[in-house]
């Protein structure tokens, strides 16, 4: 087979990994990114504090030094972790994928927090009394009334998320996953055409980043329709 | 966390972070002034004016900032006929200046569309009243669109800063020594991943925080008319007419 299209393929198998971590990083970003805006708006001090330290640290920090810190230290931490837990004969190691997860989840997490809290802030109290003098419990008011309501207020910054968090994956490739960037670097090397291969490279993350702004649209219209003019 | 260790990098650490600066701010400016014509086009009535800024932004927003910089350093050398002469030798070949191309490039994008969103929010009827008073299209632009344009766009452009300045790290990939590379080369000469990286961390946190703060306090020069008048020992109604620069104060 021509060399072209057998890199051509190696690189589409490499989307593979790309979209593989890509799903895997939203559920992660999510779930902190609710629980992080849970503890912003929290009455407890200790929870807003420890919220407030870590957006404001990871959302300083580049993406790359996390990647760094959780694919050099993460397993090294965790080990001893399970050490102070009673299990040190568990020895566990971080592979380029898991770490990806960790970190880029970290630090959607952080972004998701605000995007979260300023869209719970958005829900209009006057709803939240109405729910508590119909009798409806803190957790009956948070299921029925304001996550309905946080879906669609978040869903703008939740998209803007999910274009930083495609074009970050191309970070994993720097500690070994065999995503996209890998790949066409491989290619490249063996080729010697990198501008061809790097090319083709930016081409599959274009086609990426469209389609999720076009699945993106598509939600938005699904939970604004209670809003649409007639 | 070991301090000696840390104490013996920091000079290293430091002049990466002077590199970090550097990276930071030369192709952000370069960006900035070039932008602001590519908003204008990109903001235009005309299909064929705006389609070439808005592919630009469109490829340069679209892919991973990682792709572009290995494009330029790595790819350019795919094509002979650029493999010779002062461009190469100078710039081409040397992963800093590949940075600093691909960074611009890069920011040029971003601030575009910033601009593109800050021009088409100043009212209409400014517009027309510019033109009214006899005002030609570029002291329009220059006298009431742009400065406009400029203060609401200020609070998303500093959120930018702050994304640029992140973004530098990846200069580190093709070895520039900014401040992840420097946090890198020590890690890999100890294998310590916590002290190295936590103190760039340290650093970016600092920058990140010093950048913020300058640029709410020129938001906030901004916005002087914005602020509740102060009266300075007037009668009130002195204090309603305001200086002719910014127009009637009106209620604040």
């Amino acid at each position: 087979m021509d060399p072209f299209w057998s890199y051509g393929l190696m690189i589409a198998g490499g989307a593979g990994w790309t979209l593989a971590l890509i799903l895997a990083v939203i559920p992660v970003g999510i779930v902190l990114g609710l629980l992080g805006a849970a503890a912003k708006l929290s009455s407890w001090r200790v929870l807003r504090l420890g919220a407030e330290t870590y957006t404001t640290f990871i959302r300083a920090m580049p993406e790359l030094l996390v990647i760094f810190l959780v694919f050099f230290g993460g397993a090294r931490a965790f080990n001893w972790l399970l050490a102070a837990v009673g299990f040190p004969e568990i020895q566990i190691d971080f592979n380029p994928f898991l770490a990806g997860v960790i970190a880029l989840g970290v630090v959607q997490g952080a972004f998701a927090t605000e995007v979260f809290r300023a869209a719970l802030l958005a829900v209009p109290a006057g709803q939240i009394e109405a729910a508590q003098a119909c009798g409806f419990s803190r957790w009956q008011t948070f299921r029925f009334v304001t996550l309905p309501q946080v879906w669609r207020l978040a869903l703008p910054g939740l998209g803007n998320l999910l274009q930083i968090l495609i074009k970050d994956t191309a970070l994993i490739s720097v500690v070994g996953l065999a995503d996209i960037m890998r790949n066409a670097q491989i290619a490249s090397g063996a080729t010697k055409q990198p501008f061809t291969f790097l090319l083709l490279a930016a081409a599959v993350y274009l086609l990426f980043t469209t389609v999720a702004t076009a699945v993106m649209m598509l939600l938005e219209r699904r939970a604004n329709h209670a809003w649409r003019r007639a | 966390m070991d301090f000696e260790l840390i104490a013996e990098a920091w000079p290293d650490l430091l002049k990466g972070a002077g590199l970090t600066l550097q990276l930071l701010f030369l192709p952000l400016a370069v960006a900035t002034v070039l932008s602001i014509p590519l908003a204008i086009a990109r903001s235009s009535h005309r299909f064929w004016v705006r389609i070439g800024p808005a592919a630009y932004t469109f490829v340069f927003r679209g892919t991973p900032l990682l792709v572009q910089i290995f494009l330029i350093y790595y790819g350019i050398g795919q094509f002979e006929s650029l493999r010779e002469g002062f461009l190469w030798e100078n710039i081409l070949s040397n992963a800093y200046w590949c940075a600093m191309i691909a960074f611009t490039l890069n920011n040029l994008a971003y601030i575009t569309e910033l601009m593109r969103g800050g021009i088409q929010t100043v009212p209409h009827g400014e517009v027309e009243a510019a033109r009214a008073y006899g005002m030609s299209g570029f002291q329009t632009y220059r006298l009431v669109i742009l400065p406009r344009m400029w203060r609401t766009i200020l609070p998303a452009y500093s959120n930018e800063v702050v994304f640029s300045l992140k973004a530098t790290s990846l200069a580190s990939v093709v070895t520039v020594l900014d401040l992840t590379g420097q946090a890198k080369v020590y890690y890999s000469q100890y294998y310590e991943p916590y002290d190295f990286f936590i103190a760039a961390g340290f650093l970016y946190l600092i920058m990140v925080f010093v950048i913020t703060r300058v640029l709410k306090g020129i938001e906030w020069l901004l916005g002087a008319d914005r602020r509740p008048v102060k009266h300075r020992g007037e009668t009130p109604a002195a204090a309603d007419v305001a200086d002719p620069a910014t127009g009637p104060a009106g209620p604040a």
